[in-house]
């Protein structure tokens, strides 16, 4: 018998990650949703519980929908949301233009090079973040590097505003998430046999229509995959807009987080986790279901 | 070709636009002017001087133990998730054990992080225990994050490696317990290690859960980044941006070339 045929093994292999993730990783967003419902008190916790002794010293239910309706009436919130996702469309989008040339690159590189280059590609996913985003506002800022270079050969004559600006955003963005897009891309590009798109020029397919026809319909799992990777993370991004937005670019991440580190107003910021969760669950299903529909 | 000359020139430019910004501030960290702009010599002033900041040396020393921790528990999870999901085809909870491995590589780490927090109140309030929050709370909201990464890498080595072994050294009379310690562990050890590499490297990096899951006398590494970076860019930080930056890619390299080897891949496909 094997490791994992012995069946008290194989239970503790199973049993181990799986508590430890129902623990750590799900039971945690159950009291997001539940924790959304109270209210801000001081004291610990700061927050009411949902079943509390009323004036007449009965058990009641003290929970309520005030956040979610504070929510909707400040626009707030909606202006945050509605930025959040644009921003994170235009990011993903822009990543898969740039990425998808770059995975089919590696692709067709080479066979001794490939793994070098997927390192190379990989290594920035790994390496710091958030000395990635401080190395843009270094190169940004009004006496940065751009700005300095560009005064010294004379082509500005005051620094350009590139820091605290959407520009900046994007670029942050771009630059961070990459590597995410580039991944499932080129994970299914490998795998692509490349006969399929030769048959098609062949009989007679041009170079465009083979690949619309050929390579994008077959690598659509890794698109798929790969802007999820990219448009979920960063619609709650907050180190990016933070450090290369300023006050003016509007996003969730930096409400939800001087909610809770300002305010320290733990159970709004439970409600703006909760609909975060909520705006994010539609593409993950629409594009599932697709994929699975494609797949089929 | 032109074509193929068009996407070389794009994975080129690609990857200069990832490795450019934080070349420049490798650079500038050796450079002796205050600053960014202007060269005025090589200097490792700035090292020595972040040597001598306490703040910083503190904040060095909490986020060395509890990526080692966290690196720790993920691998012992991860080893055993990904070994069970490569190896054994059907079990009863694979499906809801491959959706909770998602959880943390999808979720947005603001929520990850606040749910975590929540969570550590709820059961102090409950069990009075852990009373507040501290590297142990850290330690253990890494580890959850970081264990999918290490089941990734053990399932994509396990896949590749024959079980003939195992199952000669079970034919010849050892108990699983055995060969498991023998046998399977020592031929995944290379994918073991990476993965705790990795484990390591991530926590190395998180800002946003260390943030929410710390408490007032853990504060991390890029905690401390943070907190000066919002202040405006210094030289001090150009230096520790570079050790971090040095660090993590020397244990990323060991970890691919463990992953690697022998035949490994880089990526489960």
């Amino acid at each position: 018998m094997t490791p994992l045929e012995s069946p008290g093994l194989q239970r503790a292999a199973v049993g181990l990650p799986f508590l430890w993730l129902l623990v750590f990783a799900f039971l945690p967003l159950l009291l997001i949703v539940k924790i959304s419902f109270s209210q801000m008190q001081l004291g610990v916790p700061p927050y009411t519980p949902l079943l509390g002794v009323n004036a007449d010293g009965e058990t009641a239910w003290q929970g309520g929908t005030a956040n979610y309706a504070f929510i909707a009436s400040d626009s707030l919130y909606a202006k945050a949301y509605l930025n959040s996702v644009r921003i994170a469309a235009i990011t993903t989008l822009l990543a898969l233009l740039i990425a998808f040339p770059m995975a089919y690159a590696i692709v067709r590189a080479p066979r001794r090079w490939q793994t070098s280059l997927l390192i190379l590609v990989l290594l920035p996913f790994w390496t710091s973040f958030l000395i990635r985003v401080y190395a843009w506002v270094g190169l940004l800022r009004p006496n940065g590097l751009i700005n300095s270079t560009l005064e010294a050969l004379g082509v500005i004559d005051e620094p350009l505003k590139l820091l605290n600006t959407e520009f900046a955003v994007f670029l942050g963005m771009v630059f961070c998430y990459l590597p995410y897009m580039l991944l499932p891309l080129y994970a299914r590009l490998e795998k692509l046999d490349v006969r399929l798109t030769e048959a098609a020029l062949d009989l007679g397919a041009s170079p465009t229509q083979a690949f619309w026809r050929i390579t994008v319909p077959l690598s659509w799992p890794g698109i798929v995959a790969g802007c999820l990777l990219v448009f979920v993370p960063a619609v709650g991004e907050f180190v990016i807009p933070e450090l290369l937005s300023g006050a003016d670019v509007l996003m969730i991440g930096k409400v939800m987080w001087s909610e809770f580190f300002t305010n320290r107003d733990w159970p709004l910021s439970a409600a703006v986790a909760t609909v975060l969760l909520l705006v994010l669950a539609v593409p993950v299903v629409v594009f599932q279901n697709r994929s699975s529909r494609s797949a089929a | 070709m032109r074509s193929a000359r068009t996407i070389n020139f794009i994975l080129a430019a690609g990857l200069l636009f990832l490795y450019v910004p934080t070349l420049v501030v490798i650079v500038t960290s050796f450079n002796d002017s205050r600053l960014a702009g202007v060269w005025t010599g090589f200097s490792v002033r700035w090292y020595g001087e972040l040597m001598s900041d306490r703040q910083f040396l503190g904040a060095a020393a909490n986020s060395l133990i509890i990526a080692a921790g966290a690196a720790t528990l993920a691998t012992a999870l991860g080893t055993c998730a990904g070994l069970v999901l490569a190896r054994v085809n059907r079990f009863r909870l694979r499906t809801a054990l491959l959706g909770l491995l998602t959880i943390p590589l999808v979720l947005p780490e603001i929520v990850t992080g606040l749910s975590l927090l929540l969570l550590f109140v709820a059961v102090e309030q409950t069990f009075g225990w852990p009373s507040g929050r501290g590297l142990g709370t850290v330690m253990v909201a890494h580890a959850t994050l970081a264990m999918t990464y290490v089941t990734y890498a053990v399932q994509a080595r396990a896949v590749g490696t024959a079980r003939q072994y195992e199952e000669a050294a079970a034919d010849l009379g050892a108990p699983p317990l055995n060969v498991l310690t023998a046998v399977t562990l020592p031929m995944l050890l290379p994918a073991i290690g990476a993965g705790w590499l990795l484990a390591f490297v991530m926590s190395l990096d998180d800002l946003v859960i260390a943030s929410f899951t710390s408490g007032p006398q853990s504060t991390t590494l890029p905690m401390a980044v943070f907190s000066s970076v919002r202040l405006g860019v210094s030289p001090k930080v150009n230096a520790l941006a570079t050790l971090l930056v040095v660090l993590s890619a020397a244990c990323l390299a060991l970890a691919a070339w463990l992953q690697t080897r022998r035949g490994g891949k880089l990526i489960p496909t």
